[in-house]
């Protein structure tokens, strides 16, 4: 990849799904190198899936998936020579989450004979350094968020700084044949390249976007992956199924999702603009788009995300049917309430505010509780209990003094027992540590490259 | 089961549009979108989907809402923080993937129609 005859005219980039670990059809990479890829991205995480793969550490894709579509991947980029990135290793970007998908990219070399470079790319952070750049102001929230305290980031099982395209360029620089990032801006992933080849922030910024969930962009979102070429004034989409289009509008309609503000979109170095960006058909696939633009901010700030431990769960399940007691579900779950609160206190000596219970009436009003204006009287209701204590074992003993009322309560009215219809034995299941995202802010920086740490194996002099 | 009588049935705002979708956007806000199919059915979109609306729907302040009306694309986005945290106890929509369902219930004022 000779650079010094100046910046090439165009660079394609191939992502060929969402996510690691989807899957895709092999065609979407023969289709994609065709086109001429320089690069393949693509996103190996995201804080979709909520706080658990970060507080844990572990990640939400299975090896077996992870390991097919790398496979795939590392056979195109080797034999037609240009790079890979991953960015968000592991779900949530760990170093845990880096050193996994390494592992399985070495397998995979060792196996099918590759030859590659492989860099990794360390995103996770220790609450103490942090703690320092706090005490020094350089940590600020985001809204909604309130300031940092130092007590919070001890709290956190693992924090990660989201890094921008810096860490990347630098590590494909370094002689990389495969990046393997932990947190990064999934925009980053697809950026890095291109704008290391000297395209124009504008629209490789948005390029990266757009593409970043893969077929999201597409008349067809299921469909897979997608190809963007970027050049000096702007760039073209289209998808790599045959079966899918890129329209003007599923193009522009993509910077709605998972977003909030769907004009500007903030990156560590500066804002991604589109609301002057033109969308144009080129052909009944392929979307050109020119006028996006990127306005560097005037300090460079990373973000942090942090998952702390807010208790231990257990939850029981539960079905009722008969009309007498759904007729009167709202009298019941109160009573319910009242009941267990009673007896843990009794029972378990453990105060009201000392632990947790939602309870959870599917088929009625669990998913929006109080949004939801008088639902009707339903057929049958599954009933959630979910308990959250500072132990499993207090989590577990409140759950069992909960389990005869989860069979039986009846309503003040009823001179009897009813029993309901527990769905399993044992009726509740112990889900070990929960976890919440905590921080929500970012970092002043003087280097994009400061927080991140890079190790590379086997690099090309 | 005979006809409804269509003259009468009230019309949501679900009833008009292509699609009314929530997501997370990050696990501190949600996001909220109708796509409505032509000019005439976002222009009732436009003028349904107040500020006053979203914030009785949602028990979430005016203050913190924003709204964006994207006429080129028969849209209208309405964003504000979640009121529940992502994953903590009280959170029983991760991806607050079905927090659509109140604005898509919206019943259109007739004389709109």
């Amino acid at each position: 990849m000779p650079d010094h005859y100046g910046p090439p005219d165009s660079v394609g980039i191939l992502v060929p799904s969402g996510m690691l670990g989807a899957g895709f059809s092999p065609d979407t990479i023969t289709r994609g190198i065709s086109l001429g890829a320089d690069v393949i991205s693509v996103d190996g995480g995201s804080t979709d899936s909520g706080p658990y793969y970060l507080g844990a550490g572990e990640a939400k894709t299975t090896e077996r998936a992870v390991r097919r579509d790398l496979r795939l991947l590392l056979a195109a980029a080797s034999s037609a020579r240009i790079p890979v990135v991953v960015g968000s290793c592991g779900t949530s970007g760990t170093d845990a989450g880096v050193n996994w998908v390494a592992g399985i990219v070495t397998a995979i070399c060792a196996e099918d004979g590759l030859d590659l470079a492989v860099a990794k790319i360390f995103s996770e952070q220790r609450a103490d350094r942090l703690a320092a750049l706090l005490e020094r102001g350089r940590i600020h929230p985001l809204p909604p968020s309130e300031p940092l305290d130092a007590a919070t980031l001890a709290r956190c099982e693992h924090i990660v700084a989201m890094m921008g395209h810096e860490p990347i360029e630098q590590a494909l620089r370094a002689g990389a044949d495969v990046v393997l990032a932990g947190r990064a801006t999934d925009t980053a992933v697809s950026a890095a390249f291109a704008l290391m080849r000297g395209m124009p922030p504008g629209p490789t910024w948005h390029a990266a976007k757009i593409i970043e969930c893969g077929g999201q962009c597409t008349t067809d979102p299921s469909s897979g992956g997608v190809f963007a070429r970027i050049d000096h004034s702007g760039f073209t989409i289209e998808p790599l199924s045959p079966d899918a289009a890129c329209t003007p509008t599923s193009v522009a309609a993509h910077m709605l999702y998972e977003t909030v503000n769907p004009y500007k979109m903030r990156e560590p170095g500066g804002t991604i603009e589109v609301r002057d960006a033109r969308y144009t058909a080129i052909d009944e696939r392929t979307v050109r788009v020119e006028g996006s633009r990127f306005e560097p901010a005037g300090q460079y700030t990373i973000k942090l995300e942090g998952a702390a431990v807010t208790g231990y769960e257990t939850v029981s399940f539960t079905g009722i049917r008969d009309p007498l007691i759904l007729r009167s579900i709202d009298v019941w779950a109160e009573l319910f309430q009242k009941t267990l609160t009673e007896r843990v206190e009794s029972v378990l000596d453990l105060a009201p505010g000392s632990w947790g219970a939602d309870l959870r009436l599917y088929g009625y009003n669990a998913i929006l509780g109080e949004l939801e204006h008088a639902p009707a009287t339903p057929q049958e209701v599954g009933v959630m209990l979910l308990v959250s204590a500072e132990n499993q074992q207090t989590a577990t003993a409140i759950s069992k003094l909960a389990n005869p009322l989860l069979l039986h309560l009846p309503l003040p009215t009823m001179n009897y027992l009813p029993s309901f219809a527990f769905a399993t034995s044992p009726a509740h299941i112990d889900r070990g540590a929960a976890f919440e995202f905590v921080l929500n802010h970012v970092l002043d920086v003087d280097s994009p490259t400061e927080m991140f740490r890079m190790e590379i194996a086997n690099a090309r002099s | 089961m005979p006809d409804p009588d269509t003259s009468d049935a009230p019309r949501t705002l679900g009833d008009l549009a292509l699609e009314v979708r929530s997501k997370n956007a990050g696990p501190f806000w949600m996001t909220l979108e109708a796509f409505m199919p032509d000019e005439q059915t976002y222009r009732i979109a436009d003028a349904l989907i107040t500020p006053e609306l979203i914030s009785e729907l949602y028990h979430v302040a005016l203050t913190s809402l924003q709204i964006f009306r994207i006429p080129e694309l028969h849209v209208v986005k309405v964003s504000f923080p979640r009121p529940i945290v992502q994953g903590s106890l009280r959170d029983r929509d991760m991806h607050a993937g079905q927090h659509h369902v109140p604005l898509a219930n919206t019943v259109v004022p007739r004389k709109r129609l």
